[in-house]
């Protein structure tokens, strides 16, 4: 494993995790998250053979509910917070997409 | 710099203090509210414990009380002044993570933690600063700016939920809401000398809670006193449908769990653990507190976790890995900041998008497409430490590094627990797990800003409680040299609050620390 991740193994890291990064940045988390997972490594030098994951310390989910239609989040509300909303169409508007 | 009057009735009064001078209408909701809020426009410039304070708000509810005082007679809150973390949401009320991504965001429900406060009749008086979406270990990572600790304005108050925990030091209110995922209510209370409890996984409802790590995530309360923690522990605990993770398991009168007796209690100190990386003087105070529990009838035992010196690699690829997945959702369509893109106008009430693409963007300003939108959004409404862990945790879970990175982060946490269990129910079983709560006392705003590994050695001793979804309470056990606090971290059972915080109230008895006045409150 990389203790140094490259400008590009850092540029493409932030494409997948959708985020625009400028040059400072990726020369510094290739540095940190290099310096991170390092860290991390002793972790992989632990025997787990046979140990199951844990991804969840719930012991017992509450009962299901009955499925019924009730009134959720008003619609002029949950456009309320919206960078660009369109309140009289009820819609969210983003970039154009299409052509 | 000093702020006055000290006789006022946040100094002298604790939760259960307030809520009797209240029911008994020696004092009205209003001049309690009104002390709280002076308290706050005097003293909390100098600390920036609160993002928002929402006086006229406060003012109604404390009036609306005072109108019906028939109704809150009983009522285990009434007329309390309430302060909390600024990722709790609350219906018309800004809440911002302390993010630039949520900074003009308005909910529009509250949350259940919120909810039930109301009903028990505490008085939300604001909303208090953090790290950024609750990443970090000293608030320093807040995009309003740090919160100074009143112990040592220079220091900080510990993080993530430093806001809170000096709200309650500082007698801004006398009880404060944090969250913790990795030890973000029980640090920062053990730096500002003030009692901080994370409760079991799914003791609190989390509807409502802006999300960090969901496997991790607790609510809980800070307060002066280990009583005023186990009467507000009791108000918000309890299953709630909105909240699938929430335990249906019945909550218990805390506060008669609060016996003064721990005669026969079995502490377990793991000394393996906490003999390498602890400051001196927190060693010191640390071992004299359980030099008391002992004179007071407890025995203790030593336990052995062996794989809790692995906690914080763990922590920090599973938590990082589930952050990387719950910020997702932040892409500038639905709520909350968008880069300049798009139509460019603020359509909704709340929502802010600049009215035009930004200049000096890296990839140029011209008009952009979804996708770009998406990542000039979250680069520019992200703070560092929130985009460094973004990027472990989708490295971590990216196709190659899954099973080497997270799977196996996974299978340590197992280990982890099992350690806790053995601990808890094996051959020689103990009733709670005493340590130090952090390392060493507060430090230097600045000191390890720099150096994010350096900064994530600060949760050693909470992370693995989190980890293992346990109850933990931070009780404060005396200060260093240097007049900082110290505190004493005590983990237990599943759903065992009531043994934890019995344990910690009879330690506490013995103590004057909860009595000690930071000295920004002295004359």
């Amino acid at each position: 494993m990389p203790s140094r991740f490259t400008r590009d193994e850092v540029a493409a890291i932030a494409v997948l995790a959708s985020l625009e990064l400028d040059a400072s940045e990726i020369e510094l988390f290739a540095r940190q998250l290099g310096d991170i997972l390092a860290y991390a490594d002793q972790v992989r030098q632990i025997d787990t053979t046979g140990v199951p994951p844990t991804a969840s310390v719930v012991a017992r989910l509450a009962a299901d509910r009955p499925d019924e239609v009730r009134p959720s989040l008003d619609r002029d509300d949950a456009l309320a917070n919206a960078p660009d909303g369109a309140l009289d169409a009820g819609f969210f508007r983003v970039p154009r997409v299409i052509g | 710099m000093t702020a006055e009057p000290d006789d006022s009735i946040a100094v002298v009064a604790t939760v259960r203090d307030v809520r009797d001078l209240v029911r008994s209408r020696a004092r009205s909701a209003v001049e309690v509210c009104r002390d709280a809020l002076s308290r706050i426009a005097a003293v909390d410039p100098h600390l920036h414990a609160f993002n928002t304070v929402v006086a006229d708000r406060a003012l109604a509810r404390a009036e609306s009380i005072d109108r019906d005082p028939d109704r809150w007679r009983d009522a285990p809150l009434a007329g309390v002044p309430v302060a909390l973390k600024d990722n709790l949401c609350t219906r018309d009320v800004r809440t911002t993570a302390s993010s630039r991504m949520l900074e003009s965001f308005v909910p529009p429900y509250d949350a259940t933690v919120v909810s039930r406060l109301e009903a028990a009749g505490a008085v939300i008086v604001g909303k208090t600063n953090c790290d950024e979406f609750a990443m970090g270990s000293s608030n320093e990572n807040s995009a309003f700016g740090p919160v100074h600790n009143p112990w040592a304005l220079d220091r900080t108050p510990g993080g993530t939920s430093g806001g809170s925990a000096t709200a309650v030091a500082a007698r801004l209110t006398p009880v404060a809401l944090g969250s913790d995922t990795g030890g973000s209510i029980r640090q920062p209370a053990a730096m500002c000398g003030v009692v901080g409890l994370k409760p079991t996984y799914g003791r609190v409802s989390r509807y409502g809670l802006i999300a960090h790590a969901s496997s991790l995530d607790q609510i809980g309360p800070l307060g002066r006193t280990v009583h005023d923690v186990a009467l507000t522990l009791g108000v918000l605990a309890g299953p709630d449908p909105a909240d699938a993770t929430s335990a249906l398991e019945p909550v218990p009168d805390y506060t008669a769990a609060l016996t003064g007796d721990v005669r026969g209690a079995r502490i377990g100190v793991p000394r393996a653990l906490v003999e390498q990386g602890v400051d001196a003087e927190v060693s010191r105070a640390v071992n004299l507190a359980l030099d008391a529990l002992k004179w007071r009838g407890a025995t203790l035992v030593d336990v052995d976790l062996p794989h809790a010196r692995y906690a914080i690699p763990v922590y920090y690829l599973v938590s990082t890995a589930e952050a990387s997945s719950n910020l997702a959702r932040y892409d500038g369509v639905r709520y909350g900041f968008r880069a300049g893109a798009g139509r460019g106008t603020a359509n909704g009430t709340h929502g802010t998008a600049e009215a035009v693409p930004y200049e000096g963007a890296p990839y140029g300003a011209a008009p952009c497409d979804l996708k770009s939108m998406y990542a000039k959004t979250r680069a520019r409404g992200f703070g560092p430490e929130v985009k460094r862990r973004i990027m472990l945790g989708t490295y971590v879970l990216s196709a190659g590094y899954y099973d080497a990175y997270y799977l196996k982060a996974q299978q340590v946490r197992t280990l982890i627990l099992r350690d806790y269990e053995h601990a808890f129910t094996g051959t020689d079983p103990v009733d709670v797990i005493a340590m130090p709560t952090s390392p060493t006392a507060a430090f230097r705003i600045g000191e390890r800003a720099a150096d994010p590994l350096q900064m994530y050695l600060a949760d050693v001793f909470t992370v693995s409680a989190s980890l293992a979804g346990l109850p933990a309470i931070s009780v404060p056990c005396g200060f260093t040299a240097d007049r900082l606090p110290v505190g004493l971290q005590l983990t237990g059972r599943r759903f065992d609050e009531a043994t934890l915080l019995r344990v910690a109230d009879a330690y506490e008895r013995d103590t004057g620390w909860s009595k000690q006045l930071p000295p920004i409150l002295s004359r």
